[in-house]
């Protein structure tokens, strides 16, 4: 089923209603493709990536990476082929952002490509998507084919010197395909296990050359900043983290849905007056903010503002702005097996940290649950979680320790309920 | 997720690449500055074709690699969506992962098992289904939600899954 438009649009999303917008008659006759006609004609490479550094422009892909310095780490000159890769991996539960950029925006992420390609001097992207987004993907195939056909891809773009050519390459079902380096490795026709850093992508990337990866909202809101400028993009979000996100909210909501809106608002508002807050007079329990890997908040925690300088207080982060809902049914060891059950299923193997502790987290939170677990249970569950942190070759093994922290930090109650009587104590929470 | 927990019944080992699919694996290739680049893309070709990649498969994919069937199976098994048996005619696969969870996924998923009379990663008797419940599917807001093969259904319950499972032919 496609999507529709999101409930709150902002620049991103203004024309997703549209569909003539996912078109490029339509994207060209409502101004598209005319940033990078700037960029290209009237700024010299380095002066987009300088642009794009001071406007602030973060990744968004989860780890918030400033997109424009990113650029300048690739290296100059042209004795070797340079790359782009487009993450449009999105495997992140409770996120589905980058999937309506693709299937309503098609041609604004390949504009902020271009635009991208002119700053980097790449020759080639490859867009690697996830194998099960097949319609996205159908979306993206027609939207290449029109932009070779229309010359703002291949050969002399725009009648200028710039060559840049997109590949569309699908994955086949991994989650940590999504991690830069297990992108690389998948996208040179291997399996998906992380690469150990460093060397860099912007040394030593897709098939041994420079590459820059971003996600698919990275390069969408690009040719916003080259038309509009740093000071109104700044003028927009928070001083540290400017301009808006899709928001994506699920859950225990009355409108679950997409919401683009500006970085640093807050989370109850999103929760209460966009999507309704909980059905039926219920309260809310706990909030996830940024996708699973992100620790949760408690009711009492929503007033803070969606940005990474304040989530950090609270010892939680944006990620990827996937907003999950939990009403005051919810058991929370429940919550902490299906994360746990997650990342065990989709660890690549490689640390030992990684494989061992996801699954001895998960058999120890599914203990718990069947009312079987010990008071040690609680604290072998942290030492676990301690032991997974920073130790390892990419950054899954800290997203599956933090998720199972966070619970403890603010809902240690319920895991010491089951333990004391032997049950689950939340005969209404959602099935297991 | 659940791949591979049962086979399907089958019928010959599948071996051959059309000529077709060749031709799409060739092109696939070109496209990157090494030919192995296009094993993931050639997988997919091979199974569109085929439904899973036999070990004969894997063989004949690996000539046109130039490296090892080992290789090609190591790939297979690391890719949730690569099989290595047959598959039912139809993949109904329903997210299981928190937002699709809170919002009842487990139940539903649940009443296919009985409806269908399989547990999930099994197929039926008949070849028709094989029934698995699967990670994000990034529909979380239109959840509960299951796939069919590459098309989602979203906002469901659990009369409208029967019936959709149901006139799977
Ligand atoms: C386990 C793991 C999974 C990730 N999955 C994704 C993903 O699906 N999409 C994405 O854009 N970034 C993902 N990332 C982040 C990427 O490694 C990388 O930081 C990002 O693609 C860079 O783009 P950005 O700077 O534009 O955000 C993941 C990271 C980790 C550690
Ligand atoms: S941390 Fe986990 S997912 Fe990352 S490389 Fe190590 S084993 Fe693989
Ligand atoms: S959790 Fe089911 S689609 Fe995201």
């Amino acid at each position: 089923m496609a999507l529709t438009a999101p409930y709150v649009t902002n620049y991103l999303t203004q024309h997703f209603a549209d569909d003539a917008f996912g078109q490029v008659d339509g994207y060209v006759a409502r101004g598209g493709y005319e940033a990078a006609r700037k960029a290209i004609t009237r700024m010299a490479p380095d002066e987009v990536a300088t642009l794009v550094k001071d406007a602030g422009l973060q990744g968004r892909g989860g780890a918030g990476f400033v997109a424009g310095l990113k650029w300048t780490f690739m290296p100059k000159g042209a004795d070797k082929p340079k790359y782009l890769v487009c993450n449009a991996d999105e495997s992140e539960p409770g996120s589905f952002k980058d999937r309506i950029l693709m299937e309503r925006g098609p041609h604004q992420m390949l504009e902020g490509i271009l635009i991208a390609a002119w700053a980097t001097g790449a020759e080639k992207t490859f867009i690697y998507i996830r194998g099960e987004y097949a319609f996205a993907a159908s979306q993206l195939e027609r939207a290449i084919e029109e932009a070779y056909s229309r010359g703002y891809l291949g050969s002399r773009v725009m009648g200028t010197a710039l060559s840049h050519d997109v590949v569309l390459v699908r994955g086949a079902g991994a989650y940590i395909c999504g991690e830069e380096t297990g992108l690389l490795e998948s996208l040179e026709g291997k399996k998906g296990q992380p690469r150990k850093k460093p060397p860099f992508p912007a040394q030593y990337g897709a098939f041994g050359m420079p590459t820059t990866v971003n996600n698919v909202e990275t390069f969408s809101h690009v040719p916003h900043i080259i038309k509009n400028g740093k000071e109104w993009f700044r003028s927009i979000g928070t001083e540290k983290s400017p301009g808006t996100t899709i928001f994506g909210v699920s859950g225990h909501v009355v409108r679950p849905g997409l919401y683009e809106l500006p970085l640093g608002t807050k989370l109850d508002e999103i929760v209460f007056e966009h999507a309704g807050g909980v059905p039926d007079g219920r309260r809310v329990k706990g909030v996830i903010p940024g996708g699973m890997s992100m620790p949760i908040l408690p009711a009492g925690q929503l007033d803070v503002p969606m940005a990474n300088e304040f989530l950090r207080e609270r010892k939680s982060m944006l990620g990827t702005g996937g907003v999950m809902v939990m009403d005051e049914t919810t058991c929370m060891v429940r919550v902490g097996c299906v994360i746990s059950w997650f990342f065990r299923d989709e660890s690549c193997g490689q640390c030992t940290q990684c494989r061992e502790g996801t699954g001895w987290m998960n058999k120890i939170l599914n203990r718990i649950e069947r009312g079987a677990g010990t008071r040690e249970d609680l604290d072998v569950l942290l030492d676990v979680a301690g032991k997974m942190e920073g130790a390892t070759i990419c950054a899954f093994s800290d997203a599956a320790a933090w998720p199972v922290q966070g619970l403890l930090r603010h809902f240690r109650e319920d895991f010491e309920a089951h333990v004391r009587e032997q049950k689950c104590p939340f005969p209404a929470s959602f099935e297991l | 997720m659940t791949k591979n927990a049962s086979a399907a019944p089958s019928g010959a080992e599948p071996k051959e690449l059309s000529a077709e699919s060749r031709a799409r694996i060739e092109r696939e290739m070109a496209k990157f500055p090494k030919k192995r680049g296009a094993l993931l893309a050639a997988l997919h070709i091979a199974q569109e074709e085929h439904g899973w990649i036999s070990p004969a498969l894997a063989k004949t994919l690996a000539a046109l690699f130039e490296i090892t069937p080992i290789e090609v199976m190591e790939v297979v098994s690391f890719y949730n969506m690569f099989y290595d048996r047959p598959q039912g005619r139809h993949h109904v696969y329903v997210c299981t992962n928190l937002p699709c969870s809170l919002r009842g996924a487990r139940g539903l998923l649940r009443a296919l098992e009985s409806h269908l009379g399989v547990r999930a990663g099994e197929t039926t008797p008949d070849g028709r289904v094989t029934l698995g419940h699967e990670e994000c599917l990034g529909a979380c807001a239109y959840a509960p939600m299951l796939r069919v093969g590459p098309t989602y259904h979203e906002n469901l319950d659990v009369e409208q899954a029967k019936r959709l499972v149901d006139a799977l032919e």
